[in-house]
């Protein structure tokens, strides 16, 4: 099949960027989306031209290295799968393809489709675990969790970073990523301890970087692993209580 | 090359004002008032009806609001009271939403050349248009009901003759569209905002969630339903004075 | 040269509790006073990396990643292995070693196998204290599975994302001590070479690829947790990032290296669609617990597999192997497919696969309970080769997946160079010449979370009060020149062919001639073929860009330039060793119906090569392996 991209090429952070426009000829259906990128950046570069920057790495929708804007939509029209899953046969024969990187202020663009996604980290390093130092802890069976609850917590767990939450947001705001790691961690009983702690902290750094929620729940539908918006109430919920909490555990200090 | 950085760190101040400093406050704030305004529309929708069984009755539940209290309380005290929690709410409900307005306008990092929503709905979209509408609205209808005020008002307003100003004042055509307009824009407002206030509360339970779009469109349909009779009401000519 | 394994006295399950308590201490008032650099975040690295920093040394971290949460361990499907014996099946850490020592073909060392079982519950009852939610029973106790026809249920799983939820668990062990200073994060930071001053590693020289810039660190002591080399073979489940560059070039520098040619080769992926493929996705070897693998009797069989009748198919696994079937070892089930490929008889348009066939499953359990079973990968195997695995027969085929070859360490963990240490995959691990299913997150954690932060601590004792050497030393700056020469020899090439065409011929020569089946002749070939490309790729690499700024093809470039020779050396290697053994299968010696046969008299050992210079052979180092407590045993599936 032939296809015609519109790409978004920037040289570097805080540098301009345009479109531009390459026609892609003879693509396999079969080939996945990133593998019409190799094939476009290998004739780039044997045309003398800089081949199209993209982050990817496992290509089995796991590592949450890869994504962009595909017309439109984050990691493109297919629902539920990761820019690297995707398929050419979704695209039909002559179709334009308009290829854009993450875009929010939490986000800024290294270079072309590269974002920088480290504002991720910082909101898990301000406590997105469970403060457990290696060797002290308890036989594994010692507290039994009900199935139900482990099972929520891992639909939460599932995330993968990518990023495509704040990207398809209107309101470039991380709650969905956020809420994920903290139901993952707040569902479970090892959790408790730091609950309130961990959930004033993430969200606090969350929103040094990004907006806020208002319920689009365009989030939900971006996402590669089907996250529910149902965990961003409970991170409404446990933040609520953590500044009631925090602040009372501060007054009797 | 990144490397850790601290993430910035403030004074922390009093728990309300701290809590409110945050988004996830703010937007707790605005669902919390946008419960009490909605409170008032609904009750200022039931009360309305009245105007279906006379000027007799309709005139004396005006006065009825102004006895709220009945021999406990100063006269008109708990309207006043009702009043300026209505505006601290509505002033509350405004401001936070300025607040996030702004925040998520600098947390955009430009547009996309193409977007291609698949959740949003034009509610959802447009809460800060229908918004600003339902604000001005508001004021006009103050002005055109509450205070008289000219020229919003009907010239022949009475102050006391609550169904002969409404009934003057909708006999207008222009002001009966207006009516039907904004009721319209609050109808929008307030579906997306019943559905949205119980993820800003904090409230999701698999047992109900499924009921809260339900719940929002219900009140919806049944609020806008009910406003738009009265200018229609008076159009047709089924209230007159 | 001499190895010295430091394998302690004493009887097999008291050596590890030994060797602690004979290991010299580093007081925690002291700990702060040592630097450690860890290459790589992965379970072994983030593992190691965040240990390290709770005791209280200077930790600094290096991944070529955007985030440390992104290593390939996470895409580790099936499940980690524990002796908790739980199940009451009868588990032991002996079992463990026992499994996992046979299973390796008895090419792994009986001491570093059996600590490795030792502490494997100790892993279980972290990762679940970490928060790692994996799967439960009703009444709420860790759930079981058996895996990779293990006859005990050890092996606990998150779903189908056990690797991700234990990554995660370390990352985040890692993201607390980062907020607690005690550990410096880079990211998007690659480590090009090791820098070694009067015998021991002083510290690396790394590439910052956003803005090209080389420069130093150094400390007391430097681990390499870079995981394998499966990407030698262009075309493997590996990620594409996957390298060897660290621990090649540690290898350049005095590492020895061990049983390149130990490849694992695992059986059940989906088989590439056309040229342009870039990467094989794996599905879990779950599938094979219902799923049937069949091929059709008929060479060129043209029908849709649906309208091939019962008869004229060949359930090539049950009938060769009645006792197991379908669940034979990964190498076993590998080869076979293989075979009836390698006949004609492959299934799909490129004949390229095997069957595996649910239908007799869903006829038994009902189309709901496979669902529940396996969803999530059918789903997966829909989406990527758009057929409806409910209705038509997956298609599978072998792939490179591990490396059970690496650095050689000592019980330590420290490689031939002091100071140097080697974990996770990165290592020539506990797996001998074969690993079994889900044993590859136990020996990752093992390592990082219990044995490398014991064991570090007597060497770093030894240079107590001692900084580290300064990187303005001479010693630094020719590793500096030296990665800078070879970055521009890259750039300046500006030949005709790009870098993926040069890793892709290379993949097509390993995996022919060192890949599921070799010989002596392929080998040989393979050993001329591979310099010559290398010659090849110097004078004709094409890459646009420069390397002051992001330039993903320069990174790339780098790292195919060093498979070059670590792919020489698997074949070499390879070559050297006349017997078939687990990974290892020589078609030069097979028993008389066609198995792999190994060659204990003369094989028993483990085969460190050390690096001799450019363009000069490698020479070989023999561990000898001496098997005290289990006896060495032919594996039948028969």
């Amino acid at each position: 099949m032939d296809v015609t991209l519109r790409v978004w090429r920037q040289d570097g952070p805080n540098r301009p960027g345009a479109f531009e426009e390459y026609f892609a000829p003879g693509i396999s259906s079969h080939a996945s989306f990133l593998e019409m990128l190799d094939i476009v950046n290998d004739r780039l570069t044997l045309d003398n031209r800089e081949p199209i920057a993209f982050e990817h790495d496992c290509r089995e929708g796991i590592c949450g290295a890869c994504g962009m804007m595909i017309n439109g939509q984050a990691h493109g029209p297919q629902q539920g799968t990761a820019t690297c899953q995707l398929h050419m046969r979704k695209f039909r024969d002559g179709a334009v393809i308009i290829i854009e990187p993450w875009r929010a202020a939490g986000f800024p663009v290294l270079k072309d489709l590269v974002v920088d996604r480290s504002a991720f980290d910082r909101i898990v390093e301000a406590g997105g675990y469970i403060t457990v130092d290696t060797g002290s802890a308890p036989d594994a069976n010692l507290v039994p969790i009900a199935q139900e609850a482990a099972e929520a917590s891992m639909d939460a767990a599932v995330c993968i970073g990518c990023g495509a939450c704040v990207a398809a947001c209107p309101n470039s705001a991380a709650q969905l990523f956020t809420a994920a790691k903290l139901a993952h961690l707040n569902l479970l009983p090892q959790g408790q301890a730091e609950r309130y702690i961990r959930a004033e902290a993430m969200v606090d750094t969350m929103e040094s970087f990004f907006g806020s929620c208002t319920n689009h729940a365009e989030c939900e539908e971006a996402c590669p692993k089907n996250i529910s918006i149902d965990f961003i109430a409970l991170l409404n919920r446990d933040y609520i209580k953590a500044k009631w909490r925090n602040g009372r555990l501060a007054a009797q200090r | 090359m990144a490397t850790t950085e601290e993430a910035p760190t403030r004074r922390r101040y009093p728990w309300p004002i701290e809590f409110y400093r945050s988004a996830v406050g703010k937007k707790w704030v605005m669902a919390l008032t946008g419960i009490a305004l909605l409170g008032f529309v609904v009750a200022h929708m039931i009360g309305n009806l009245k105007v279906y069984f006379g000027p007799e009755d309709f005139n004396h539940y005006g006065e009825a609001l102004r006895d709220l209290g009945g021999d406990l309380v100063p006269r008109t005290s708990l309207l006043w009271a009702l009043r300026i929690g209505l505006l601290g709410a509505a002033l509350l409900h405004v401001h936070a939403a300025y607040s996030l307005t702004y925040t998520n306008w600098k947390a955009r990092g430009g547009r996309y050349r193409q977007r291609d929503y698949v959740a949003v709905t034009y509610a959802s979209r447009s809460m800060r248009f229908t918004g600003t509408v339902v604000l001005f609205f508001i004021v006009f209808h103050l002005a055109d009901l509450t205070w008289g005020t000219a020229p919003v008002a009907p010239d022949e307003f009475f102050r006391g003759d609550v169904y002969a100003n409404l009934v003057a004042s909708f006999e207008r055509l222009p002001v009966a569209i207006l009516y039907i307009v904004a009721n319209l824009a609050l109808g929008v407002h307030i579906y997306h905002g019943t559905w949205s206030l119980f993820q800003s509360l904090g409230y999701s339970h698999p047992r109900f969630n499924r009921w809260r779009k339900g719940l929002a469109a219900g009140l919806t349909a049944a609020i806008v339903l009910v406003n738009l009779s009265f200018p229609i009401a008076v159009q047709v000519g089924i209230l007159e004075i | 040269m001499q190895l010295d394994a430091k394998i302690p006295e004493g009887a097999l399950s008291e050596k590890w509790d030994s060797h602690r308590f004979s290991t010299p201490l580093v007081a925690p008032s002291n700990r702060r006073k040592f630097e450690v650099i860890v290459i790589g975040t992965g379970l072994a690295g983030a593992a190691a990396a965040a240990t390290m920093g709770e005791l209280g040394y200077r930790v600094r971290t290096f991944t070529y990643h955007d985030s440390n949460r992104r290593a390939h361990s996470i895409a580790a499907q099936g499940g980690i292995n524990a002796s908790k014996n739980y199940r009451n099946d009868g588990d032991s850490d002996y079992r463990l070693f026992y499994d996992t020592i046979k299973g390796g073909d008895y090419r792994s060392r009986e001491a570093n196998v059996y600590r490795l079982a030792q502490v494997s519950g100790e892993i279980i009852d972290q990762a679940t204290a970490q928060g790692v939610p994996f799967g439960r029973e009703y009444g709420g106790l860790l759930a079981n599975r058996s895996f990779g026809g293990a006859q005990v249920s050890r092996t606990f799983y998150a779903r189908g994302q056990t690797g991700q939820q234990l990554l995660l668990g370390a990352y985040q062990a890692l993201a607390r001590q980062i907020k607690a200073g005690t550990v410096n994060a880079y990211t998007r930071c690659e480590m090009l070479d090791i820098v070694v001053a009067d015998g021991r590693a002083v510290g690396v020289v790394v590439r910052d690829m956003l803005t090209g810039e080389i420069s130093s660190h150094s400390a007391h002591a430097v681990v390499l947790a870079t995981g394998g080399y499966s990407n030698a073979y262009f075309l493997s489940t590996n990620a594409k990032a996957c390298n060897g560059t660290a621990i090649w070039r540690a290898h350049r520098k005095g590492g020895l290296f061990a049983n390149p040619c130990f490849t694992q080769i695992h059986p059940t992926c989906i088989p590439a669609a056309d040229e342009f493929q870039s990467k094989l996705t794996l599905m879990s070897e779950s599938l094979r617990n219902d799923g049937r693998i069949w091929v059709p009797a008929e060479v060129d069989e043209a029908r849709p597999a649906a309208d091939v009748p019962e008869d004229q198919r060949d359930y090539f696994l049950e009938r060769r192997y009645p006792a197991f079937g379908n669940l034979v070892p990964r190498d076993v089930a590998s080869r076979a497919a293989k075979k009836e490929v390698d006949s004609g008889k492959g299934a799909g348009p490129m004949k390229n696969g095997v069957y595996l066939d649910f239908a007799e499953a869903i006829g038994r359990l009902g189309r709901d309970t496979v669902e529940a079973r396996y969803g999530n990968l059918f789903e997966m195997y829909q989406r990527i080769t758009d057929e409806d695995p409910y209705q038509v027969p997956m298609r599978i085929y072998p792939a490179p997946h591990y490396t059970m070859g690496g650095l050689w360490v000592d019980y330590n963990l420290m490689t031939t160079v002091p100071g140097l240490y080697s974990i996770g995959e990165a290592n020539f691990s506990d797996h001998g010449a074969n690993r079994l299913g889900a044993s590859a997150l136990m020996q990752a954690l093992a390592d990082g979370y219990f044995i490398l932060p014991n064991t570090i601590a007597a060497y770093l004792s030894e240079s107590l009060g001692v900084d580290p050497m300064s990187t303005a030393e001479p010693a630094f700056k020719q590793v500096e020149t030296d990665v800078i020469k070879r970055m521009d020899r890259l750039l300046d090439a500006n030949g005709s062919r790009t870098v993926d065409w040069f890793h892709r011929e290379l993949g097509k020569i390993v995996w022919e001639h060192c890949g599921m089946a070799r010989s002596a002749e392929g080998l040989t070939k393979a050993i001329s073929e591979i310099p010559a490309l290398k010659e090849e790729f110097f004078a004709d690499v094409k890459i646009m860009g420069e390397g002051d700024s992001l330039n993903q093809t320069l990174e790339k470039a780098g790292r195919v330039a060093d498979y070059f020779e670590l792919a020489e050396l698997m074949c070499r290697d390879a070559l050297h060793r006349e017997e078939s053994c687990g990974g290892h299968f020589r078609v030069e010696h097979v028993t008389d119906d066609g198995e792999a046969k190994r060659n204990d008299d003369e094989f028993t050992f483990v085969s460190a090569w050390s690096f001799e210079g450019d363009g000069a052979e490698p020479s070989l180092t023999k561990e000898i392996l001496e098997f005290e407590n289990v006896e060495l045993t032919t594996r039948s599936y028969k």
